[in-house]
């Protein structure tokens, strides 16, 4: 067995509720080009309301695996199951109902510029009516009362109507999460969501993917590479190296030996 | 409260307004659905008749290159190349009179503006006609007509290239106390020389396709060709004439973005 | 000038290249010159004809106002409609030709179809099409239908892989279906430029459906060329003027249509 497993085992387990809402990763691996794995051997199970932050060097595959739990990146072997279901083997309409179980924020929020603020939130229930509908822009009406929910949470009510170029990064992100949680989804992942915020934004960003998690009662998978932020808000810190998983567990369990592990190096902590 | 949020893309005056736009455009195209002369056999038929046509080029007659097509050819190409030659010749000086900040003469504007509009809203094919009937039928006419359709584009370009250099240098050159030539060739021609070769280049391009239709009214090139082929119904010859006329096209083409490309 | 005893570098570089392109091209106008058989006596007697010409065209006639306009109508029909459909074909062609959504078995033949409907004159697709649908309208739409996809088409294409990704992989990621991502990720971003090449499209119908007609194609054309022939050079310039007013008017509304999508 690796050094990896062995310190992961060594920790406690992380203080997560159980739910029925869960990601199960077994032994995911994934090459770009032969041979030559980015993702050696994962596993990893989240379940409930719980936040867990992705820690590792720039490089390691942290996006790599968020991408391939959503298959926009195709695994090259390995199980996914999302609430039970293995994603991996799904195509066509089927991968498009599991995908929209799945919620994702990115790093450069990815919405559409042109579109107003709530056209984007509603864009998370694109998996869910039909393409005609969405030309129309007919949306049920439970929708948009839940997508101005939303925008209430995250504080941006009144830019229902604003186009999201006219947003602010910490704005847009927001607008992000919106989307993200407007699918309803089972589990939620958000790849650097703060990287290209200031740290107070971020912070708030944070926040705000914990309260979505404890209000959805779902887990979320956070890539992150600010790693004191990542230990404050985080139930549990999976960190990675060079395609392993070599810490699992909670951010008080993570020591500078870890850090040492997963980072390589040391001067960096002083 | 929550009932009263309803969402709508647009604002009622944007709606309004394009709706209007779409009224129109329906009025108008169903008032041609309706009066347009189409006699629907002949459109049934259209597949069949190209069809037959198709068969009739088949096989192309590439034995009449030498004879009857690659002089022609080469004539078109002339024809173009001279035609965007003499252009450029009275294009700058009427883009510079077109453009506002370096002529300050309104009467010269307004006049500029006048020559630009007319050489491009009358069509190439047009024009031919026209100098068909003043310089008799040959290259003449169609060098002349390639000239004239495009002193409007490259003119238009060029001034517009002219409006948005920026002004910094051009006081500068002022402020120095320089004539307003040194001041043009100093201060405006470096910024838009690049967009000059650009849009003339262009132009060639244009000119290349133009030239290649205008000889059908008799102004030369392999348009006349064409049209002889025609109306001797020799299928195989147009089809060659087309073959040739799609592979210059394209080498032009070709030609053009590569350059551009070393330009930019 | 200077009296420095030092040599020093020029201070300008002389472009050698450009000074040898513009004897180059000076050399090659005199030679394609004399091959064309363009001399200033012909320019002159030419210019002679001209003034004559010109003199023939004013005052312009307007006597036969209701053929004009008859057939200045025609001319917008022709227009208008090869633009409808010539834009609705061009969307999904587009579509195909676009690399970074489409696969490469779909986009290599749409971009031969759009090639070979730019590469030719619009008034060689009307002399074909008048031999395979007769003379009249008909042959002129079909024209500027394919004339519109060889422009329009590959503007849209091109449009298509400006667009950035990143909303069409979130839309991917939400579980989307194609023709929602389309609809919510790519169209936003590309609606403006699209609506300007198809009002940019109808104006440049316009102005060839004018002119299709002197090969048969439906349209003010024919009655021009008819004109020239009859030597009736009143009416001519009659039709000139009709022309360049319509498209005037034209350019103008399309500003305006512009406007409203903004
Ligand atoms: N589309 C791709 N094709 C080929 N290789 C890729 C691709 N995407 C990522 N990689 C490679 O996979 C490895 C992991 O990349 P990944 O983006 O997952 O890293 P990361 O941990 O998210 O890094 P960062 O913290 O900088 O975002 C890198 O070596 C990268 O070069
Ligand atoms: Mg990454």
């Amino acid at each position: 067995m690796h050094k990896a497993t062995e310190s992961a085992s060594n920790s406690r387990r992380p203080a997560c509720s159980a739910g029925d809402k869960s990601l199960v990763v077994e032994n995911l691996r994934k090459e770009y080009t032969r041979g030559k794995p980015v993702l050696k051997n994962i596993n990893l199970t989240v379940a409930g309301q719980c936040t867990t932050a992705i820690i590792g060097p720039s490089g390691t595959g942290k996006s790599t695996l968020l991408r391939c739990i959503n298959r926009l990146i195709e695994p090259t072997s390995g199980r996914i199951l999302v609430s039970g279901q293995d994603i991996c083997t799904l195509r066509g309409a089927d991968l498009r109902a599991a995908r929209r179980r799945i919620g994702m924020v990115f790093q450069e929020y990815n919405l559409v510029e042109r579109l107003s603020v709530m056209e984007n939130v509603l864009c998370g229930r694109l998996g869910y009516i039909s393409p005609w509908r969405a030309w129309l822009r007919k949306f049920p009406q439970q929708d948009i009362e839940r997508a101005y929910d939303l925008l209430d949470m995250v504080g941006l009510t009144e830019f229902a109507r604003a186009r999201a170029d006219e947003l602010s990064g910490g704005q847009r992100q927001r607008v992000g999460i919106a989307r993200a949680v407007m699918q309803q989804p089972h589990i939620l992942l958000a790849d650097e969501p703060t990287s290209s915020l200031d740290p107070k934004t971020s912070v708030e960003i944070m926040e705000l993917l914990r309260e979505v998690a404890s209000v959805n009662d779902i887990p979320v998978l956070v890539n992150i590479h600010d790693v004191t932020l990542g230990r404050r808000f985080a139930d549990r810190v999976v960190g990675m190296s060079k395609g392993d998983v070599v810490f699992d567990g909670v951010p008080g369990d993570l020591t500078d030996e870890h850090l040492k592990l997963i980072y390589g190096g040391e001067d960096w902590l002083a | 409260m929550s009932a009263e949020r309803i969402w709508q893309r647009f604002t009622p005056a944007e709606r309004m307004a394009r709706f209007v736009v779409f009224l129109v455009a329906g009025i108008l195209l169903a008032w041609s659905f309706r009066t347009v002369e189409i006699i629907p056999e002949f459109l049934m038929d259209a597949p069949e008749q190209v069809a037959d046509l198709f068969k009739r080029m088949w096989p192309v007659d590439y034995a009449y290159y030498e004879r009857g097509v690659h002089a022609v050819l080469i004539e078109t190409l002339h024809i173009a190349t001279v035609g965007t030659i003499m252009t450029l010749g009275i294009a700058i000086p009427v883009g510079i009179m077109a453009a506002s900040n370096v002529c300050r003469v309104p009467a010269l504007n307004w006049l500029a503006t006048f020559i630009l509009v007319s050489s491009r809203s009358v069509n190439t094919l047009v024009w031919a006609l026209l100098f068909v009937a003043v310089f008799g039928p040959g290259t003449l006419a169609g060098t002349v007509t390639i000239a004239v359709r495009s002193i409007g584009f490259v003119g238009k370009l060029f001034g517009e290239a002219l409006e948005e250099s920026a002004p910094g240098p051009i006081e500068a050159l002022r402020a120095a106390g320089a004539p307003w030539i040194s001041v043009f060739l100093k201060g405006y021609w470096p910024q838009v020389s690049p967009a000059f070769w650009g849009i003339a280049l262009f132009r060639w391009d244009i000119n290349v396709r133009e030239s290649s239709v205008i000889g059908l009214v008799g102004a030369g090139g392999i348009g006349m060709a064409l049209d002889e082929a025609l109306n001797l119904f020799h299928w195989d010859r147009v089809a060659l004439i087309l073959v040739c006329i799609f592979a210059v096209v394209v080498i032009a083409e070709v030609f053009v973005t590569h350059i551009r490309k070393r330009i930019i | 000038m200077s009296t420095a005893t030092v040599a020093r570098p020029a201070p300008f570089a002389v472009n050698w290249w450009a000074r040898f392109g513009y004897l180059l091209a000076v050399l090659y106008c005199l030679y394609a010159l004399s091959i064309l058989d363009i001399s200033w006596d012909r320019l002159l007697a030419g210019l002679d004809n001209g003034a004559r010409f010109l003199g023939a065209m004013f005052p312009p006639e307007f006597k036969r106002w209701k053929l004009l306009i008859d057939n200045l109508l025609e001319s917008l029909q022709i227009a208008l409609i090869s633009s409808l459909f010539g834009v609705l074909i061009s969307l999904p062609v587009g579509l195909c030709a676009s690399r970074n959504l489409m696969p490469d078995w779909l986009t290599w033949p749409a971009r031969a179809f759009i090639a070979v409907c730019r590469s030719f004159h619009p008034v060689i697709f009307a002399i074909l099409f008048v031999k395979a649908v007769g003379f009249g309208p008909l042959a002129g739409i079909l024209t500027l239908i394919f004339a519109s996809i060889g422009f329009v088409a590959k503007l849209f294409a091109e449009a298509i892989e400006e667009i950035s990704l990143k909303p069409v992989e979130a839309a991917r990621a939400a579980g989307a279906p194609f023709l929602s991502v389309l609809s919510f990720a790519v169209l936003p971003q590309v609606l403006n430029r699209f609506i300007g090449f198809s009002t940019y499209q109808v104006d440049s119908n316009l102005r060839n459906s004018t002119m299709i007609g002197i090969v048969g194609a439906g349209g003010i054309g024919g009655t021009l060329a008819a004109a020239f022939q009859r030597f009736d050079y009143s009416f001519v310039c009659a039709i000139l003027l009709a022309i360049i007013a319509l498209i005037m008017v034209s350019e103008y509304v399309a500003v305006r249509v512009k406007g409203v999508f903004q």
